[in-house]
């Protein structure tokens, strides 16, 4: 019997033929990443493990780490501004030289440089200490997130164990309508399954939908299946990953795909041409409804941002609905990194979210974790382009996140409340 | 360390998540006292003035859902929590709770969470896969730890163990 690409992927980092769900295996990893959250906690694990008397003089190999300013920037207090610093001196000792730093060049989101920079390649294995980690499976990488302990673990030995997980296989097929994007497809498939639907399990994408995607929107879909409790999402590599990658990276890498005989735990097919564009209620992903269903609910701020919603197309899309038009609720624009904000800027979608009256701030994670940088009060109604709507994730326990695709919040943003995109784009 | 006793917290409900274990403006924090203060502040405000050293949560299932944020397991610990009882765990808190060395994920069945109450007394035996609810002298079977995990626990933590 076959493997599916999760399986081969680990089977070939842990030097073995053949792997089986439910195996364990120690696998050789091949990137990591750190931000400026897990970074300090790494940090703190390090200097524990040198109490007791581990040598910490070197870590594993400095050139397959890099390390991201997101969470905290610009710094919101004084332990984020030492954090930084903190990040700052650990990766000068331990000679990290691929450090983004915020306002130095580019810099943005973890996940989204990973892709935007071509940092992960087909057929890798990447941890990063950061759930939405398994993003960059889109690129047919093994990408899963781990914590503190389990990356200070990898940064000294450059391996970790692994139990081979199951994989679910979604077939997502027929033509998408122009109103639909991968948030609607991904949030109806959480919804269906519920936010334990693949909990320790792979999500797997295929089908006629997913190859035509393009590689930013395939990435929203992976991006998502953390809140579906996935171990990683992927999807298997081919022209578009191949193309994406071109223009980002000259590194020699050797793509992995499933085989044709490989077995699926489950194999759900979907037909999206007559799906209606979904959201979220508070509070969780998994509650879904129809958009048209909440129409007409009123909406007090409008959120465009983070890894899964913030990335250039998303903005085109965002832009595409407020053209000429003027937002009737605090909004505001977050590009997902230093690049697309720019490309952004030169593509005019900046000057027509200025025009529409919306804010347009720089790459962060911050309002999208409740941190900083536009936080919910009590009662505040948001609707965001974000992953997670858990009581308090942006801001007051008691502030509520409906979440949708870039152009159902983009509709919103414009009227005030929620709004089928359908009556925006006729 | 094969059998612990504590007293045990009741929140019998599905899919409690890191943003409430720990909420995001915490993630600053790496002083694990000071996360200790807020731990489950999302779902209780008054949570960390009712644990004591060595006591257990009971909770619906899917414990630990949402981010990869170790302070999680780090502020339940902190508190002094020892073991988490539930149906079933979020992945990632999962492996940081073992690998950190912070607390026990175990998993029992759902109609096990009826039987036992709020401030019922415990004893989680690892040896033989049980617990002893002593309030009630019921006796209900855990779900044994995978090998690897099993050798993860009584090493300590994942630093202890020789992969």
């Amino acid at each position: 019997m076959g493997m599916t690409i999760t399986e081969k992927i680990l089977a070939r980092a842990s030097n073995k033929n053949m792997v089986s769900p439910d195996d364990v295996v120690i696998a050789n990893i091949d990137k990591v990443m750190v931000h400026d959250v897990s970074g300090p906690g790494v940090i703190k694990v390090f200097s524990e493990w040198e109490k007791k008397g581990i040598n910490l003089d070197h870590i594993w190999n400095p050139d397959r780490v890099w390390i991201s300013e997101d969470h905290f920037v610009p710094a919101s207090d004084r332990i984020s501004a030492n954090n930084i610093t903190l990040l700052t001196n650990w990766t000068k000792k331990y000679n990290i030289k691929k450090h983004f730093k915020y306002g130095l060049g580019q810099y943005g989101i973890c996940h989204t440089l990973s892709h935007e920079e071509g940092l992960v390649l087909p057929g890798e294995i990447y941890v990063g200490g950061d759930s939405h980690t398994n993003t960059t499976g889109a690129m047919g990488s093994l990408a899963v997130g781990l914590g503190h302990t389990d990356i200070a673990y990898v940064l000294m030995y450059g391996k970790i164990w692994f139990k081979v997980p199951e994989t679910i296989l979604f077939k997502i097929n027929g033509n998408k309508p122009e109103y639909i994007m991968a948030k609607d497809i991904i949030l109806k498939i959480i919804g269906d399954i519920g936010t334990d639907g693949a909990n320790y399990k792979a999500m797997q994408f295929a089908g006629e939908t997913v190859d035509r995607l393009s590689m930013e929107e395939r990435l929203t879909l992976t991006n998502m299946s953390t809140e579906a409790g996935a171990k990683n999402g992927i999807i298997e590599p081919d022209e578009t990953t191949f193309e994406y990658l071109k223009t980002r990276t000259d590194k020699e890498f050797s793509p992995v795909k499933g085989d044709f005989d490989a077995s699926y735990s489950d194999t759900i097919t979907y037909d999206i041409e007559n799906l209606d564009p979904i959201i979220a209620k508070p509070f969780s992903p998994e509650n879904i409804s129809a958009v048209g269903d909440l129409e007409g609910r009123s909406i007090d701020k409008a959120y465009i941002g983070s890894c899964t919603g913030a990335k250039l197309e998303d903005l085109r899309m965002v832009a595409k609905i407020l053209k000429g038009k003027h937002v009737k609720i605090r909004t505001e624009v977050l590009p997902a990194a230093q690049s697309i904000y720019f490309k952004a800027i030169k593509e005019g979608l900046v000057s027509i979210f200025l025009e529409a009256g919306a804010v347009v701030g720089p790459p962060t994670c911050g309002a999208c974790c409740g941190a900083h940088m536009g936080v919910l009060a009590k009662d505040e109604i948001c609707i965001s382009t974000t992953n997670r709507n858990f009581p308090g994730r942006m801001g007051h326990v008691e502030s509520q996140t409906y979440l949708a695709s870039p152009i159902v919040v983009a509709a919103a943003a414009i009227n005030g409340k929620i709004t089928d995109p359908r009556n925006e784009m006729l | 360390m094969n059998i612990l006793r504590g007293k045990v917290h009741k929140y019998n409900k599905d899919n409690i998540d890191t943003d409430v274990i720990i909420p995001g403006p915490y993630l600053k924090i790496h002083d694990h006292k000071e996360l200790g203060k807020h731990a489950m502040e999302g779902l209780d405000p008054n949570f960390s003035q009712k644990i004591s050293e060595g006591d257990f949560l009971l909770t619906g299932k899917n414990f630990g859902c949402g981010s990869s944020r170790e302070h999680a397991p780090i502020a339940l610990h902190q508190v002094g929590i020892r073991a988490i009882l539930s149906p079933s765990f979020a992945r990632i808190f999962y492996r940081n709770a073992v690998d950190g060395g912070y607390l026990l994920p175990i998993e029992i069945d759902s109609e096990v969470i009826e039987k036992i109450s709020d401030k019922d007394e415990l004893e989680i035996n690892l040896d033989n896969n049980t617990i002893i609810n002593s309030t009630s002298n019921e006796v209900f079977k855990i779900k044994p730890f995978p090998d690897i995990i099993s050798k993860i626990v009584k090493a300590g933590g994942l630093l202890y163990f020789k992969i």
